[in-house]
C-alpha cells in the first residue's frame, strides 16, 4: 500500500498525518497509535508486539517530533502518532541477565545481593536518563540508587509498575541493566521480605486439586464477546 | 554506610542524639560516586554528587552533614565548583533540564565540623572516661587532601587528638595518620593495600597503640580486612564508636573483621 493509495482510499472527513518510519514518509489516519499506524501503512508485527494494551513492554519505540532535538521513548501500542513524527520499532533488547538460585539470595545473609549480582549499578552517575526514558513513569534513577545501599525493598516497590521493556538500559551511560535486576530484586523481595500468603498457598492447591478445570474449560471455549463480558463483570473484591 | 559500615552510621545516630544535635538522614540522596573526578570538563561525574545538593535544597535545606570522609570530599569538591565556576553551574543546570535547578546555597559538612564546636557537650556526655585505653588517631587522605577541602591542618591535623582527649583516652602522636591505606586498590589490588596496612599498622603498635581510631568507612574496611595478611590484629574503631563506649550507649559493633570486644573487656569498658 502506497502512501498516497492510503489516504485515496481514506474517509474524506478523516485527517490524516505525515510519519515517517526508518526515514520513509507516510500518511496516516491521525489517532492512530505508532503501533496500528505501522500496520495501516503495511507493516506486519511478527516479532516486538505482544499485548497491545500497555502491559508486556514488547514494543518499544524511539521517536521524534518535529521541531524537537530530543529523542523520546514510549510504548508503541499506547502512543498516538503525530504530524511530523519519525520513528523506528526496537524488536528485543538483549540485555545481559544475571543467573542465580532464588533459595541461595537471601538479603539478610549477604552485604548487597544486588551489587553482588549487578556490580555495574555502582557505575551510576544519577544523570536521570533512565527516569526520563521509562514509559512507565518510575522513578528508575532512584531504585537503582536504593538497591546499591542494599534497599531490596525499596528498590522492589519504586520499580512495581515495570513492564520490562528495557529503554531504560539502552539510553543508559553507564550500561546498567536496570530492569533485570529490579526483576531480581522484586523477587527476592516476594521470596524473603514479604509476608507469607496462606491464601495463595491455598489457591495454588486448589487448581493442582483442579478445582478450577472446569470453568477453566468453559471459558477456553466461550464465545468472544461473552468472554469479553464475562470479564467485564468479574467481580472485584478488595484484598483482605 | 548501609551495609558493611553500619556501625559506624548507628554509632554516629546515637552519638548525636546523646549530644542533644540529633542527625536527620535525608528523604532523598544518590551515592556520589566515592572519588571525585579531577577532570576539567568532566560535568558528567559531578551530577551525582550535585543531586544530592538540590535534594538538600528542594527539602529546605541549607546544609548537609556527611559521616563518610570520601562522600564528604567528593560532595564538598563539586559543590565548591559549582560555587566557584558560574558556567559549571550553567551547565550542570542545563543538563539537570525539567528538574529543579541547583542555586548553589547547600553547604557541606564533616561529622567533624559539627563535632569541633560540641566539646562542653561532650565533655558533659562523658559516663565513662576510656582512661586505660592507648590509640593512635588516623586521618587518611580523604579529611584532609586537597587543602582547600581540608578539615583541619593538611599536615599537622589535630582535630581527632582533641575529640579523643575529651573521652579520657590516651592518644599517641602518629605521624602515619594523613598517609593514605591503599584507598580503592583494595578492589583488585590488594597487595598494595596491604602492604600500606603493615606500614600503618606496625608502627602504630610498636608505638604502644592497642586500637587504631579513624571516620572513614574504606580506611576502616582496609584496615581492618587486610590486616589478615600482617601479623597484626588490632580493632580499627570508628572515633564514634568510642564516643558511644564512653557516653555509656549500647552498640552492637557487628561489621568488625577483628573483634574488638575482648580488648573492650580487658580494658573493663565492657562487661
Amino acid at each position: 500500500m502506497t502512501p498516497d493509495k492510503a489516504e485515496d482510499e481514506g474517509n474524506e472527513d478523516v485527517e490524516m498525518v505525515e510519519i515517517f518510519v526508518m526515514g520513509k514518509r507516510y500518511r496516516v489516519p491521525k489517532g492512530l497509535t505508532i503501533m496500528t499506524a505501522l500496520e495501516y501503512a503495511g507493516y506486519k508485527f511478527t516479532r516486538g508486539c505482544g499485548c497491545r494494551g500497555g502491559f508486556c513492554g514488547a514494543c518499544s519505540t524511539v521517536f521524534r517530533t518535529e521541531d524537537e532535538y530530543k529523542l523520546k521513548m514510549d510504548l508503541a501500542c499506547q502512543t498516538a502518532v503525530e504530524d511530523g513524527m519519525f520513528l523506528v520499532q526496537l524488536p528485543f533488547m538483549p540485555a545481559v541477565r544475571a543467573m542465580y538460585d532464588i533459595e541461595e539470595v537471601e538479603p539478610e545473609e549477604h552485604d548487597n545481593i544486588l551489587l553482588d549480582h549487578y556490580p555495574e549499578i555502582a557505575r551510576c552517575v544519577s544523570c536521570n536518563t533512565c527516569t526520563k526514558a521509562c514509559p512507565q513513569d518510575i522513578e528508575v534513577m532512584d531504585y537503582v540508587q536504593a538497591a546499591l545501599r542494599g534497599d531490596v525493598e525499596r528498590c522492589a516497590d519504586l520499580s512495581f509498575d515495570c513492564i520490562q521493556c528495557g529503554l531504560c538500559s539502552i539510553r543508559c551511560p553507564a550500561d546498567i541493566k536496570h530492569y533485570h535486576m529490579a526483576q531480581m530484586a522484586r523477587r527476592i523481595t516476594g521470596r524473603y521480605i514479604h509476608e507469607h500468603s496462606d491464601e495463595l498457598e491455598k489457591r495454588v492447591q486448589e487448581i493442582k486439586n483442579g478445582e478450577y478445570d472446569e470453568t477453566m474449560k468453559e471459558m477456553v471455549e466461550m464465545e468472544i464477546d461473552k468472554l469479553k463480558k464475562t470479564y467485564e463483570e468479574r467481580d472485584i473484591r478488595e484484598e483482605g | 554506610m548501609k551495609t558493611k559500615a553500619s556501625d559506624y552510621e548507628t554509632s554516629a545516630m546515637k552519638v548525636m542524639e546523646k549530644l542533644g544535635q540529633p542527625l536527620v538522614e535525608m528523604e532523598d540522596w544518590y551515592c556520589c560516586g566515592a572519588v571525585q573526578s579531577l577532570t576539567e570538563d568532566d560535568i558528567m561525574h559531578q551530577i551525582a554528587p550535585i543531586r544530592t545538593m538540590c535534594c538538600a535544597q528542594e527539602q529546605g535545606e541549607d546544609e548537609v552533614v556527611t559521616l563518610c570522609d570520601m562522600c564528604y570530599n567528593v560532595l564538598r569538591q563539586a559543590n565548591d565548583r559549582m560555587k566557584d565556576k558560574e558556567d559549571d553551574l550553567e551547565t550542570m543546570n542545563e543538563f539537570l533540564d525539567e528538574d529543579p535547578d541547583y542555586e548553589g546555597g547547600v553547604e557541606v559538612y564533616h561529622l567533624f565540623h559539627i563535632l569541633k564546636g560540641m566539646e562542653d557537650e561532650i565533655k558533659d556526655a562523658v559516663e565513662m572516661p576510656l582512661d586505660d585505653l592507648v590509640v593512635a588517631p588516623y586521618y587518611g587522605c580523604m579529611l584532609l587532601r586537597p587543602d582547600n577541602v581540608a578539615v583541619d591542618e593538611t599536615e599537622d591535623p589535630e582535630i581527632m587528638e582533641d575529640m579523643l582527649e575529651l573521652l579520657g583516652v590516651k592518644v599517641l602522636e602518629n605521624p602515619k595518620r594523613t598517609e593514605c591505606c591503599g584507598s580503592y586498590h583494595t578492589v583488585n589490588r590488594s597487595d598494595i593495600v596491604e602492604k600500606r596496612v603493615e606500614d600503618i599498622v606496625s608502627y602504630a603498635v610498636e608505638e604502644g597503640a592497642e586500637a587504631i581510631v579513624l571516620s572513614c568507612p574504606l580506611c576502616q574496611f582496609n584496615l581492618d580486612f587486610h590486616q589478615r595478611a600482617t601479623d597484626f590484629d588490632v580493632p580499627i574503631f570508628y572515633i564514634t564508636e568510642l564516643m558511644a563506649l564512653a557516653f555509656g550507649l549500647d552498640i552492637d559493633m557487628k561489621n568488625h573483621k577483628i573483634d574488638p570486644r575482648s580488648l573492650l573487656k580487658e580494658k573493663g569498658i565492657l562487661e
